[in-house]
């Protein structure tokens, strides 16, 4: 429990304090690219219900993920639905976990653990972008 | 309430299974579905805090029955519910079903509703490793929490198989949904579409085991009919067989007009019949208000004219009627009996009389029944007339036909509504009616034709009259201009004489009569005369009497007169010879 607390609040936060300093950094720089992958904000929100084993796994399995492909330009918000039931109707969430791409357009929502990461890249549309990246 | 365990606390969810009150009920409670009928029909509802399957094909009435549940329950049973939407969302299912009257959006904003649309698309959701379905639990026990829930629907639930693609998962979820459901005490009804060869097609059934309703929708002979049937009903008594149900105006309803046992409230009013001389038959005062007239007969022997009579002295009396006419037009029937002297167009146009035309093809038997139904609570009537019922055997099977009639007149009687049903009676004369309902009629009249002498002729008897007094005798039934007449039949030496051979005998009694009268008359005249005679004789006799007597006593007075002056002369000659008086003594 402490360390799942732990780990919720680090990771709903540190994300964000750390893309907001590459953003402002990219902004002075002025890069194209970086310009563009600036204005790019990945607004993830992780639906969970409860600190189970599995919303910790899916937590760090998708952190692994965003770290490796949108390093930096990511915002992952952790939505617990036993403390927000109602929250769920909104996304219209079913099954947990599942992983709403608020931004950038369109919605796209997963659903699992995200240890399989091909399906996680292909349902975030990651994969085109990884590799115009590289 | 615990919540539910997740599948890999398994032990957990046991353990709070095995604390809950309501996991293993001595008996099972049952709770009002808000189905009409429905009820009756399982003793007593839907199994309380239990999952119940609603299964049935397309178009079969699942959502309905579900909604019409749980708003209900609501609205009726002060049991506030939730309905986990998985087609429709909340003002699609407001909207589609504010013509039942149901007021979905103030029950909503009452709290004593919640519509929950739960939306699946499976394009959209990419599956990357396990998952379970808590989130449905979430919102489910949210929702339940809002508004503190007792009845819970879900439509459909299959839905989440085409959304997500891990069957066995789904079934475990499934399965841990039931339990759940069950765990927190909730009436849920989960419709389900119905498969090919299992009752749904993701096999639902399996898992709930309380109650399953199998809804369907058949053609038989053109029409249509619902049915519904309980499949299974755990430890319950409930009717096996498949009840034939509506979707009318306020919803489902099973057995449209409410079973009502016999516990109807009896009149010991009497209303006239619009006939005197059958007054005169059932004890001097007509049917029973509320009672159950049955009027059988063959072709033509004038049923609809007996009804229309009864219409007629109803209206009369200022009563409202309804006459379903299943075989003639309003028009048809107005002109006939105009000729027969009853005029019930005017009261037609008084608005008392209404006419209910339909052919009995035309729709179902339910749908005739709710129909009716529905006349009898708008117009508010103290008498219907059913002409004929017996041509409803020719839509349905005769069970049926039965079945309908029976909750038909009992629902009429419960009311208190006087019912005069014609039959049509096939001529072998048979003193039953084909639908059987004969020992439901209070008051039974049989019109018969009798044949005799190259004629027919009416006759009507009372063939029962439930509490009164009626006439055991025979009845010649005329129809005039002016109206039906009864005459009493020649009951004599030579039996029972009707029409003209009545009319004949009449006759010649009536000329036996005059003969008698004639013939004590002339001996009378006869009498007299000689009476005369004898007074003439008598006369001449008195006179030729008083003639001699007359004679006689001139004599007489002659005779005298002559002694007188006979002796007058004798004294004057004595006294002129001067003899003495001895001498005249002596003289003879």
């Amino acid at each position: 429990m402490k360390l799942s607390k732990a780990t919720k609040k680090g990771s709903a936060t540190k994300p964000r304090k750390a893309f907001r300093a590459p953003r402002s950094r990219a902004g002075h720089t002025g890069t194209p690219r970086e310009t563009r992958d600036a204005r790019d904000v990945w607004q993830l929100r992780l639906y969970v219900a409860g600190q189970t084993p599995r919303s910790l796994l899916a937590f760090a399995n998708l952190k692994k993920i965003c770290e490796e492909h949108l390093h930096g330009r990511y915002r992952i918000e952790v939505v617990d639905l036993l403390k927000n039931p109602t929250l769920a109707r909104g996304d219209q969430i079913l099954a947990v976990p599942t992983l709403v791409r608020k931004l950038p357009p369109p919605v796209k929502k997963i659903i699992g653990d995200f240890t399989n990461t091909e399906r996680v890249l292909v349902g975030l549309n990651l994969v085109p972008l990884a590799e115009s990246l590289r | 309430m615990t919540r539910p365990g997740k599948p890999k606390n398994a032990p957990a969810a046991r353990a709070s299974q095995a604390s809950s009150p309501v996991a293993a009920p001595e008996v099972l409670e049952k709770v009002p579905s808000g189905i009409a009928g429905l009820d009756t029909l399982t003793n007593g509802g839907l199994p309380r805090g239990r999952p119940t399957l609603v299964c049935g094909g397309p178009g079969s009435g699942k959502t309905l029955f579900a909604v019409q549940a749980l708003v209900r329950g609501a609205l009726v049973h002060g049991e506030p519910g939730v309905i986990l939407a998985f087609e429709d969302t909340a003002e699609d299912v407001a909207k589609n079903f504010a013509s039942f009257g149901f007021p979905i959006e103030e029950l909503i904003a009452d709290k004593k509703l919640l519509v929950d649309y739960v939306a699946v698309e499976r394009s959209e959701i990419e599956e990357t490793g396990r998952y379970d379905l808590e989130g449905l639990f979430v919102r489910l026990e949210s929702a339940v929490r809002a508004v503190g829930a007792k009845r819970v629907a879900i439509d459909t639930l299959e839905t989440i198989f085409t959304g997500f693609s891990d069957e066995g998962l789904l079934r475990a979820e499934v399965r841990r949904l039931f339990r759940w459901l069950k765990d927190h005490g909730l009436t849920t009804i989960v419709t389900a579409e119905r498969g090919e060869s299992a009752l749904t097609r993701y096999g639902l059934e399996e898992y709930i085991s309380d109650c399953v309703i199998l809804l369907d929708q058949r053609i038989a002979d053109e029409v249509a009919t619902r049915r519904l049937r309980v499949v299974k009903y755990r430890g319950t008594s409930h009717g096996t067989n498949e009840y034939p149900f509506l979707i009318g105006e306020d919803g489902i309803s099973v057995l449209p007009l409410t079973a009502l046992g016999l516990a109807y409230p009896v009149s010991n009013e009497r209303v006239l019949t619009g006939v005197k001389k059958l007054d005169t038959m059932l004890g001097g005062s007509g049917y029973y208000r509320g009672s159950t007239v049955l009027l059988s007969g063959t072709a033509g022997t004038g049923k609809t004219s007996v009804a229309s009579h009864f219409v007629d002295a109803s209206c009369s009396r200022g009563e409202r009627v309804i006459y379903v006419a299943l075989e003639e037009a309003q028009s048809q029937i107005l002109r006939n009996m105009r000729s027969i002297g009853v005029d019930l167009e005017k009261w037609v146009k008084q608005k008392s009389l209404m006419f209910h035309v339909a052919r009995p093809s035309a729709a179902g038997l339910e749908e005739h029944l709710v129909r009716i139904h529905g006349l009898v609570e708008r117009h508010k009537p103290a008498a219907v007339v059913i002409d004929p019922i017996s041509s409803f055997e020719t839509t349905g099977l005769k069970l049926d036909v039965r079945a309908m009639s029976v909750r038909l007149i009992d629902y009429l009687k419960g009311l208190g509504i006087t019912t005069l049903l014609t039959y049509l009676s096939n001529p072998a004369g048979t003193e039953e009616t084909q639908i059987g309902i004969s020992s439901l009629i209070d008051t039974w009249l049989s019109v018969r034709d009798l044949e005799r002498d190259g004629e027919r002729n009416r006759a009507l008897y009372v063939l029962k009259s439930r509490g009164m007094a009626h006439s055991n005798q025979v009845r010649e039934f005329v129809i005039t201009n002016r109206g039906i007449d009864l005459v009493d039949v020649y009951i004599g030496t030579e039996g029972v004489l009707t029409g003209s051979a009545r009319v004949a005998r009449e006759r010649r009694d009536e000329q036996d009569a005059e003969d008698r009268k004639r013939r004590m008359h002339a001996r009378m005249q006869d009498l007299a005369a000689r009476r005369q005679t004898m007074q003439a004789q008598i006369d001449a006799l008195k006179a030729e009497l008083a003639k001699e007597e007359r004679e006689l006593e001139r004599v007489i007075e002659r005779d005298e007169r002559r002694e007188t002056w006979r002796a007058g002369t004798r004294e004057r000659m004595r006294h002129s010879r001067f003899g003495n008086n001895d001498s005249s003594s002596k003289r003879p």
